[in-house]
């Protein structure tokens, strides 16, 4: 016979165990999404060169979400990895391989080999030294590559970047079709990936981090060594973002080590919303449709009130798309299981405080 | 004799020349219920973070289970046993109460480090985690995440994440600090109710719960030691009474 706090607390295990089942479902929003996401590729082939630039910012945002949306590092230089992964591409195209993929994994690779000496960089201080370093660190490297023309063609851009078609296969051509369909299957690899990671032991460790250091270290943590690890592999998928833009575009300047760039990556994430990977996505695609609408109906003065437009989100709250997100997920799915803890979630969020 | 879990040889602790920790030589019996406690500004703080490594000490030395840990980071000394719950709650605002659990139970098992396992996949950490839920009153608000939860749970999700690192030495902050009247008789029964093997160290102002909960009371006056007995013994201490108990009255 089980004793009534036996009883209890099975009760409670299968409860727990249907909470964990629950975590790491694909919700009918997701899917959806990425379903929209290739029908728009057959269905909008004239867009397809603004798609891929969509996906490109959707990959740099992504990396700064897995920073500062799980491990709570602000930063404004993820410019330095992106930048460095599209040179390291470009330059692998032109003195060794044109081969795609290769470029990708070598701007991985040094997009990791920037962040890592970076993260040490960053344990030390606040956000507001983690937001100079990373500043600093992006223009040091703006800086070189200005100076290192030889390298890099300096102020004039790198010229003679030549990509091998896809498995030997598929050109990239100049409305983008190959180059959209590459990209997003990138995007849709690195965010499975980031799922799987923010998902496991080492992504609650960072979200421990993020939502207070000091207990996770008093839990056992090693904060600093996590963070370490979290900002290399930042750092690697800003590469390739970074590569993705010089295969796409076969053409890099100094822009993509700009303040600008690392700005930008920032602005649509905030848009979008942090911590739940799709921030980045769903931001990248507002702001274009946001500044192709602005461009259109004022030309001159759409910087304006695309700036004005981001100080009335981020006052009004920046959770906001998150919860209609979190909402609209909420409403397809089956009411099978009452979304209690969404309900919860939700309601926590919309609190002023 | 029992034997001893967590000692400090000679602890003192500088700032400038300001004297927080003097010289103390303390020991922290095997499933100890030993209460440390001291009027405002004796040094207690600084104490327990000088055991659970946030401050270096000046000088002396720190040992837990006969190991010098003195040197050791803060998360080796939690995966070593040593473990501490905060005067002010420390939990993980954006999580809910089986996800801060479950973290920190897959760290202790070295699991920190996986980063393409599900979190969830460890066998047996639902039942694990339903037994912390039951034993700490947590059944009702699993799947909220802590920053919703009401003060007196809050409480006990803060001692709750400490006892899931299955600590040898478990150190308490003020457990009923700002425990609302009508929810402290949970919290100091589920305080009574840790497993009789766990050494605690008790750092504590309100003299109720330190009478009722410990065996062995140490004073800590101005940085160093300055009385330690059976509660008995503290409890008729003139001298206590003057420099602690006196000086409450009036506080």
């Amino acid at each position: 016979m089980m004793s009534v706090r036996e009883k209890r607390q099975s009760a409670t295990a299968e409860a727990v165990r249907s909470v964990m089942k629950r975590h790491g479902r694909w919700s009918r929003l997701e899917i959806g999404f990425w379903l929209i996401a290739v029908a728009a590729w057959f269905l909008l082939p004239g867009e397809h060169l603004i798609l891929t630039e969509i996906v490109i910012f959707a990959i740099l945002a992504l990396s700064i979400d897995l920073v500062l949306g799980y491990a709570g590092i602000v930063t404004l230089g993820q410019a330095a990895m992106y930048g460095v992964g599209a040179y390291a591409s470009g330059l692998l195209s032109i003195h060794v391989t044109g081969e795609p993929l290769t470029g990708l994994l070598v701007a991985a690779l040094a997009g990791a080999l920037i962040a890592f000496p970076t993260s040490f960089l960053l344990l030390r201080g606040a956000d507001l030294t983690r937001l100079m370093v990373t500043l600093g660190v992006a223009a040091v490297l703006h800086e070189i590559a200005n100076q290192a023309s030889w390298l890099t063609g300096g102020a004039d851009g790198l010229q003679g970047i030549a990509i091998d078609p896809l498995f030997g296969t598929f050109e990239f051509d100049i409305y983008g079709h190959t180059g959209y369909a590459y990209s997003l299957v990138v995007l849709f690899i690195l965010l499975l990936l980031a799922r799987f990671v923010t998902a496991s032991p080492f992504g609650y460790s960072l979200k421990a981090i993020r939502d207070n250091p000091l207990r996770a270290s008093a839990v056992g943590i090693p904060v600093k060594a996590r963070l370490v690890a979290v900002y290399t592999l930042s750092g690697a998928y800003a590469g390739i973002a970074g590569a993705l833009f010089t295969q796409t575009q076969q053409f890099i300047s100094l822009d993509v080590l700009s303040f600008q760039k690392s700005a930008d990556g920032l602005m649509v994430l905030v848009i979008g919303g942090t911590g739940y990977l799709y921030g980045g996505l769903v931001g990248a695609l507002a702001y274009e449709l946001i500044q192709d609408a602005l461009s259109s109906v004022t030309p001159q003065y759409w910087q304006f009130w695309l700036g004005a437009l981001l100080i009335a989100f981020v006052i009004t709250g920046r959770d906001r798309p998150r919860q209609l997100i979190n909402s609209i997920s909420a409403r397809i799915s089956r009411p099978r299981q009452p979304g209690r803890l969404d309900a919860v979630t939700v309601a926590d969020k919309g609190k002023p405080t | 004799m029992t034997a001893v879990t967590l000692e400090t040889r000679n602890l003192t602790k500088t700032f400038g020349a300001l004297m927080a920790t003097t010289d103390v030589s303390f020991r922290l019996e095997k499933g100890a219920r030993h209460a440390l406690i001291g009027p405002n500004g004796a040094g207690k703080t600084t104490f327990i973070n000088l055991l659970t490594g946030v401050l270096k000490p000046s000088d002396g030395s720190v040992m837990l289970e006969g190991k010098d840990i003195t040197a050791l980071r803060r998360e080796g000394r939690v995966q070593r046993g040593l473990v501490r719950t905060f005067q002010i709650n420390q939990l993980f605002a954006g999580l809910n109460v089986v996800e801060s659990l479950a973290l920190v139970i897959n760290e202790r098992e070295g699991q920190g480090w996986r980063w393409l396992k599900p979190a969830f996949d460890a066998p047996g950490i639902d039942d694990e985690i339903a037994g912390l839920l039951s034993d700490f009153g947590l059944d009702s608000v699993f799947d909220q995440p802590c920053s919703a939860l009401p003060y007196g749970k809050q409480r006990l999700l803060e001692i709750a994440l400490a006892v899931a690192c299955r600590p040898k030495v478990l150190l308490l902050d003020e457990p009923a600090a700002g425990v609302p009247e009508a929810d402290r008789k949970e919290v100091m029964s589920r305080l009574a109710a840790l497993p009789a093997d766990v050494s605690i160290l008790l750092i504590e102002h309100d003299m109720d719960l330190v009478f009722n909960f410990a065996n062995r009371i140490s004073v800590l006056v101005a940085g160093a030691l300055f009385a330690e007995g059976s509660v008995e013994e503290i409890s008729k201490d003139q001298r206590v009474k003057q420099v602690y108990l006196g000086g409450a009255a009036h506080a």
